[in-house]
């Protein structure tokens, strides 16, 4: 497609493929709570090359959504980021001043966020709320040129150019979600972070929907963070997989690791509650519940749960462990490692 | 065998506009029966607008069908008045799909449970409504002290929805509404409502009736099962010859649809022929045609179902070698 999106990305020169786009390093982020403070980062560290999909897999409370408002800067009290960054293209957001935030949100990192499809203004033309999304985030371009750019992006998205006339209850939930997407890419953004974008979707609307995301995605040589609890679309769409727990990246692999070997015993556990058609009416959830944050067990936060507990796991804190290019943070590895040494 | 429920000939058209008079057909001719003695989970498949939501509002009986009637213990629910209709209303329950929406959120917990146990009069005392409400939360895996005087905003989304079917239990039904009780919650709590759904039907004789878009988990918990397209049964049987043969080429493009966990199963095999917005309506004939890789000019007519195998129907043309079932005698495909 030749439009000015295209344009723009090949003038680019951090916009080509391989080139590292996103760096969060040792992020924390707090809620303080009338009960105490809960911890819902804990020193989560990633990277992401151009065009790279990661996947950010978690239960409910695993810090999913939290770690995409911390790289927006858009944690609100009673929480608060404590700490580390988050470098988008060189840049470190957390360093930015709140002018300079704005600018960045929808210029260097996008956010679809949950439910997006349901944040449609339902009083505003589809075109009206593109527009002001733009002009709400300052950007030197004259109105003909924001229109001509927010039709653009409907049409990236395979959307008809009458939807820029309509109001959101004229469109069906996909054509809505795409709208989302439309508004997310609007300023080429080089990291896009889509927090279950489907979730409220049928099937074959999700299909089609992630198929618009992985298109506009190539487009623009723009990395994605798809936040998500459904293993079976992490399989189909993403490369990495980064799985949370308790606001602790546990193990970080590619797609194909993760599904036939995975390193953690809790995404093992993960991945065997995954139905599929061999196993049917077996229902194998994680025993146990997730931890509330308020009060987390001591040593290894999954400790409590884990089949492969032992005993130095309920004092001690595993490090996180590389190994041939994936992390993990579990005392099963450090002591091979140790025995190796 | 008595009938605990029953669908005959069910229609529902919405109509708007004073003059023009638009209307759309939201359920067209759907029966099934639902026995007191058996008790089964079927589920109702479709995507968004097949009118999954709106079989689920008539079986609840927020809305009147157009056509047809709907029988429980052999009563037009419609007509239900006094005591017949609070019996109705007690054991007919529902769980809805969106776990944020149903909160009000000035309540807490506590009294979101405590109005149906003190509406049905089913306890005594305080301590009985404690009790009750304790129980239920902990057969839906939840600790009680970590929710009871909570305010839904205090809880994530598969707390809440966990919460729902509490409600829902604390009542004792005997039918089940669970209109896509785990689209929005975790993959991991997921098993376990699904899990105590099964329970439910297993231990405590509910039928439920499973309205869902995701076929991964209606294969999972359900027996048979009906896919919906525009209001019309497209294909209805046995939920695994359904799912891992499937006929209709609706049905078909639904389960290639599926993301599965499995690196060996890619998505998408099947081209999707038009994305839902450029589909004109089609009033008569076959729902699909306009996305059909087979549509024929036979199609333009309704197409009726036509039996594939003891277990299985379609409404599809491309099996008319095979005999004609009428809609009322679909329930006896359908195993228990």
């Amino acid at each position: 497609m030749e439009n000015s999106l295209m344009a723009d990305r090949k003038s680019s020169p951090a916009g080509q493929a391989g080139g590292q786009v996103l760096e969060v390093n040792d992020l924390h982020v707090s809620y303080y709570t009338d009960a105490g403070r809960a911890d819902a980062l804990d020193g989560v560290s990633l990277s992401l090359n151009a065009g790279e999909k990661l996947g950010l897999v978690g239960e409910s409370g695993s810090g999913k959504s939290t770690m995409a408002l911390a790289m927006m800067r858009m944690i609100k009290p009673p929480g608060r980021i404590e700490g580390g960054q988050v470098i988008v293209d060189g840049t470190d957001l957390m360093a930015l001043s709140d002018e300079e935030m704005l600018k960045a949100r929808l210029s260097k990192i996008a956010y679809i966020p949950q439910g997006a499809m349901n944040s449609l203004n339902p009083v505003l033309r589809i075109g009206a709320q593109m527009m002001d999304a733009v002009i709400a985030h300052k950007t030197p371009l004259s109105k003909n040129d924001i229109e001509k750019r927010c039709r653009e992006s409907l049409e990236s998205v395979d959307l008809d150019g009458g939807v820029f006339q309509m109001y959101p209850h004229e469109l069906s939930g996909g054509m809505k979600q795409r709208v989302c997407i439309a508004i997310g890419i609007l300023l080429q953004p080089k990291v896009i972070v889509a927090d279950e974008p489907t979730s409220a979707l049928d099937v074959v609307t999700q299909r089609q929907v992630m198929e618009t995301l992985d298109k506009v995605r190539e487009q623009l040589g723009a990395a994605i963070i798809l936040i998500g609890h459904d293993m079976g679309l992490m399989a189909q769409f993403v490369d990495k997989v980064a799985v949370l727990y308790a606001g602790q990246v546990m193990e970080l692999s590619t797609v194909k690791e993760m599904f036939t070997d995975a390193l953690h015993p809790y995404s093992e556990a993960l991945i065997n509650s995954l139905p599929n058609l061999e196993n049917k009416g077996v229902f194998q959830g994680i025993p146990g519940l997730a931890p509330a944050l308020l009060r987390l067990p001591p040593g290894c936060s999954f400790h409590p749960r884990c089949p492969k507990v032992m005993d130095h796991c309920r004092s001690e804190r595993p490090e996180t462990i590389l190994q041939n290019g994936r992390t993990v943070s579990c005392h099963l590895f450090s002591q091979e490692e140790n025995q190796a040494a | 065998m008595a009938d605990l429920l029953e669908f005959k000939n069910v229609t529902k058209v919405y109509s708007s506009g004073l003059l023009s008079r638009a209307s759309t057909t939201a359920l067209n001719n759907v029966s099934f029966k639902i026995e007191e003695d058996d008790q089964t989970i079927m589920a109702v498949a479709g995507e968004s607008g097949s009118g999954k939501t709106t079989l689920a509002m008539l079986l609840l009986g927020f809305i009147e069908p157009t056509e047809g009637q709907i029988l429980y213990k052999g009563q037009d629910i419609t007509h239900l008045r006094g005591p017949d209709r609070m019996t109705f209303r007690r054991e007919v329950q529902a769980v809805f799909q969106d776990p944020f929406a149903v909160f009000n959120p000035f309540y807490t917990v506590d009294h979101l449970l405590t109005v149906p146990i003190k509406r049905f009069k089913l306890a005594r005392s305080k301590a009985e409504i404690r009790d009750k409400m304790v129980e239920a939360l902990t057969a839906v895996g939840l600790h009680p002290q970590d929710v009871l005087g909570r305010f839904p905003h205090q809880l994530s989304g598969g707390q809440r929805q966990r919460i729902n079917v509490a409600r829902a239990l604390v009542l004792k039904p005997r039918i089940l509404v669970a209109d896509e009780p785990v689209s929005m919650v975790d993959a991991s709590l997921r098993a376990n409502i699904l899990e105590i759904l099964q329970s439910l039907q297993q231990d405590h004789g509910v039928s439920i009736l499973y309205i869902t878009h995701d076929l991964t988990t209606a294969y999972h918990v359900a027996k048979s099962i009906l896919v919906m397209y525009r209001g019309t049964v497209m294909e209805a049987g046995d939920v695994d010859r359904i799912i891992k043969d499937p006929q209709h080429p609706y049905t078909r493009l639904l389960i290639d649809s599926i993301p599965w966990p499995d690196l060996n199963r890619r998505w998408g095999e099947t081209e999707i022929k038009a994305r839902e917005s450029d589909i004109g309506v089609v009033s008569s004939g076959c729902k699909f045609y306009g996305r059909c890789p087979f549509a024929m000019d036979k199609c333009k007519t309704l197409p009726p179902l036509f039996q594939i195998n003891e277990q299985q129907a379609a409404s599809c043309y491309l099996f008319d070698e095979h005999p004609q079932i009428a809609s009322e005698r679909l329930t006896e495909l359908l195993p228990v």
